[in-house]
């Protein structure tokens, strides 16, 4: 690895470069027709973050309409059950559309007002992205086209019917395997091709900068609440805080408050599918090779030649073969630990979660709770573990009985 | 004086705009792919872009992401790109070859290992799409250190204000994509290209070609009035995918349609 000291000893605060730049992750590796529109995005953004207004109307549609602050909740039975850590729920599958992802939607959305650009794309994996986005752009009267792998349409068709609801057009991408990283490819195409008019509000902390500093930006609110939350429920930081990993939108969000805290242990979850064999999993850092996706340099699943691999996971969320650079950069210089889950565990702790605490999980967020439940039990009984629960898991009961179904049959 | 810049002499000699062809290496699979570039290079193209087969080419439209699809479904391998290069290089000494891929493919292995290799096959430029000057650096030196020439992108949604260091980091020729977009033919020439030809050249002395949605030879005609070169892609590939079910048809067919459009070019 090239890091140089003086981008490794840099604050993470100081984050990305004047490049797009963490450490030699991320970056701007878009076509030239694009180059344009994100500088100017970088340029709105910042103007956005010193504007009182901007700054006073995000906390307002954050608080009104996202329903923040979610609470930090103490699973008394889940912390009973693994006997160990004194486990916190971060409830951000509280939020309205029922994940994180609103987080961003809204932050861009109105952002995207301010530039006044009038029609918005996004891509969306597991569909909550897409919810989150189309919810905002009802609410803006903007319009609002998602792009959505055909597979992931087939497993979260209840998200498909939401969007539509919400006034969407929903497109179905049927390139490759048809999933994240096709809609994503497909997203681009739209804003390279309308780019003078469209605003893309990209889900995740990937991308070319200024994204994954802004995506993450507009979830730093999770770390920040955790701050605050735990401060007054126990009066210090917690041990150790997980979050699932897909892109790493939540999991950046929740962690950033505490980048600067050594005493607090930081762990990311990857899916790890069927197990880490080519093809069969999402484990960018098992196996994954320094590369440029979409826009950023970062860990890449890929071929001997460069080729993009196969990824799979039982969660649509998480089924990308690149991982947010920002995220890479923590894992090299050591500040990030990262583990993986695979679809087997990810089935128990969704169900385990539901019987102990009345709580559905997303897929997604269930990754973390199999890292947790692990940790949890090797911890002591004084240490304190938060775990980010990013979504809901209304969206996967379908497949999850259909699962359950097929492996009892 | 390096194959690129004699073609584009040449041409201006003839007093004409180049032809550049356009084709996704290993499309449909290696041995038809290499009838329908000698077909091309038979039949008045001046310069030829190779695609390098990619799983996402996400400034591709959906002719060429199909033709990407095939050729990786052959298939084709770095190597076997290479391979290619080497047999065209052989044949046809004086012709210009482009390498026309996406970053991750040149990054992977190591950039100087990969433009080294390319080289060695016989390319002459690399156009690396997602490489926008501000990223080049690497490639860069690596194509300076083994003769490779760099093409880049102007678009129409470029200030001028960029103009500068995209033509600084060019060497061989700068590609002005006439609009906004992905790869795909167009139904008309887009308007603004006597304007934009205008701007860059007062930047550059290297010559610009003009391509994206050029596809029939009334468009090369029209294109080749104010350009150095005219770059035709889709269309030609749209050639492969009309003869799919005899793939023996597939090189007749490309010398026919490089013989109708690059009549355009002629003056």
């Amino acid at each position: 690895m090239s890091d140089t000291s003086a981008a490794k000893t840099a604050a993470p605060t100081s984050l990305p470069d004047a490049k797009g730049r963490f450490g030699q992750f991320g970056g701007v590796y878009v076509p030239e027709t694009l180059m344009t529109a994100l500088a100017e995005l970088g340029q709105a953004y910042e103007a956005a973050q010193k504007d009182p207004t901007f700054v006073e109307e995000l906390r307002r549609e954050l608080k009104e309409f996202a329903g923040r602050p979610t609470g930090l909740y103490h699973a008394a039975r889940l912390t009973e059950h693994c006997g160990g850590a004194k486990i916190y729920l971060k409830r951000e599958d509280l939020l309205h559309t029922g994940a994180h992802k609103i987080n961003n939607a809204i932050g861009q959305a109105i952002l995207a007002r301010r530039m006044g650009k009038q029609r918005i794309i996004a891509e969306t994996g597991a569909g909550q992205h897409g919810v989150a986005t189309a919810a905002v752009c009802a609410k803006f009267g903007l319009k609002c086209v998602i792009y959505m792998g055909a597979v992931d349409m087939e497993r979260q068709a209840l998200n498909v019917f939401r969007m539509r609801l919400m006034g969407a057009e929903v497109r179905g991408v049927e390139a490759g395997q048809k999933t994240l990283k096709e809609a994503v490819n497909e997203a681009m195409r739209d804003w390279v091709t309308n780019v003078r008019d469209t605003h893309y509000i990209l889900g995740s902390a990937l991308g070319a900068h200024p994204y994954p500093m802004m995506v993450r930006d507009f979830h730093r609110v999770i770390g920040k609440e955790i701050r605050e939350q735990i401060m007054t429920a126990e009066g210090r930081l917690p041990d150790e805080i997980i979050a699932c990993v897909g892109g790493g939108s939540n999991a950046i969000g929740a962690f950033f408050e505490f980048l600067d805290e050594p005493s607090v242990r930081l762990i990311g979850v990857e899916a790890g599918g069927h197990g880490i064999k080519r093809g069969e999993h999402a484990a960018r850092f098992e196996g994954g090779k320094l590369g440029v996706l979409q826009g950023s340099k970062t860990y890449i699943l890929q071929d001997p030649d460069g080729q993009i691999e196969l990824t799979h996971s039982v969660s649509a969320g998480l089924d990308y073969a690149a991982i947010g650079p920002e995220h890479a950069y923590y894992r090299d210089i050591g500040r990030v630990g990262y583990a993986y889950a695979c679809d087997d565990e990810v089935l128990e702790a969704f169900q385990l979660l539901s019987r102990t605490e009345g709580i559905i999980p997303a897929l997604e967020s269930s990754h973390a709770l199999v890292h947790g439940i692990k940790r949890a039990k090797e911890m002591r009984k004084d240490e304190i573990l938060v775990i980010n629960l990013s979504g809901r898991g209304d969206k996967d009961v379908q497949q999850v009985a259909r699962m359950l179904g097929q492996r009892t049959s | 004086m390096d194959r690129i810049a004699q073609a584009f002499a040449r041409c201006r000699s003839e007093n004409r705009a180049a032809f550049v062809a356009y084709l996704c290496a290993g499309d449909p699979d290696l041995e038809t792919s290499l009838e329908a570039c000698r077909a091309l290079l038979r039949n008045g193209v001046d310069v030829l872009e190779l695609g390098v087969p990619f799983s996402d080419p996400l400034a591709d439209g959906l002719t060429n992401q199909l033709a990407a699809q095939r050729a990786l479904e052959s298939g084709m391998t770095a190597a076997k790109v290479f391979q290619l290069v080497r047999t065209l290089r052989a044949e046809f000494p004086a012709t210009p070859l482009v390498s026309y891929t996406y970053y991750n493919l040149v990054f992977s292995n190591g950039v100087d290992d990969y433009v080294r290799a390319a080289a060695e096959a016989g390319v002459d430029g690399l156009l690396t799409l997602d490489m926008p000057p501000e990223e080049s650096d690497e490639v860069a030196a690596a194509c300076s250190k083994h003769g490779v020439k760099t093409v880049f992108i102007v678009a129409p949604t470029t200030p001028e204000s960029r103009l500068d260091a995209i033509t600084a980091a060019a060497t061989g020729f700068i590609y002005y994509v006439s609009r906004e977009g992905v790869t795909g033919v167009r139904d008309a020439v887009a308007a603004n290209i006597p304007e934009a030809m205008a701007a860059i050249k007062a930047h550059t002395k290297l010559p610009v070609v003009v391509g994206f949605g050029i596809g029939k030879r009334e468009h090369v005609a029209e294109v080749a009035k104010h350009a150095d070169g005219v770059v035709v892609g889709s269309a030609l590939v749209n050639v492969i995918r009309d003869n799919l079910a005899d793939r023996a048809k597939i090189g007749p067919a490309m010398a026919a349609k490089a013989a109708d459009l690059t009549a355009g070019v002629k003056r």
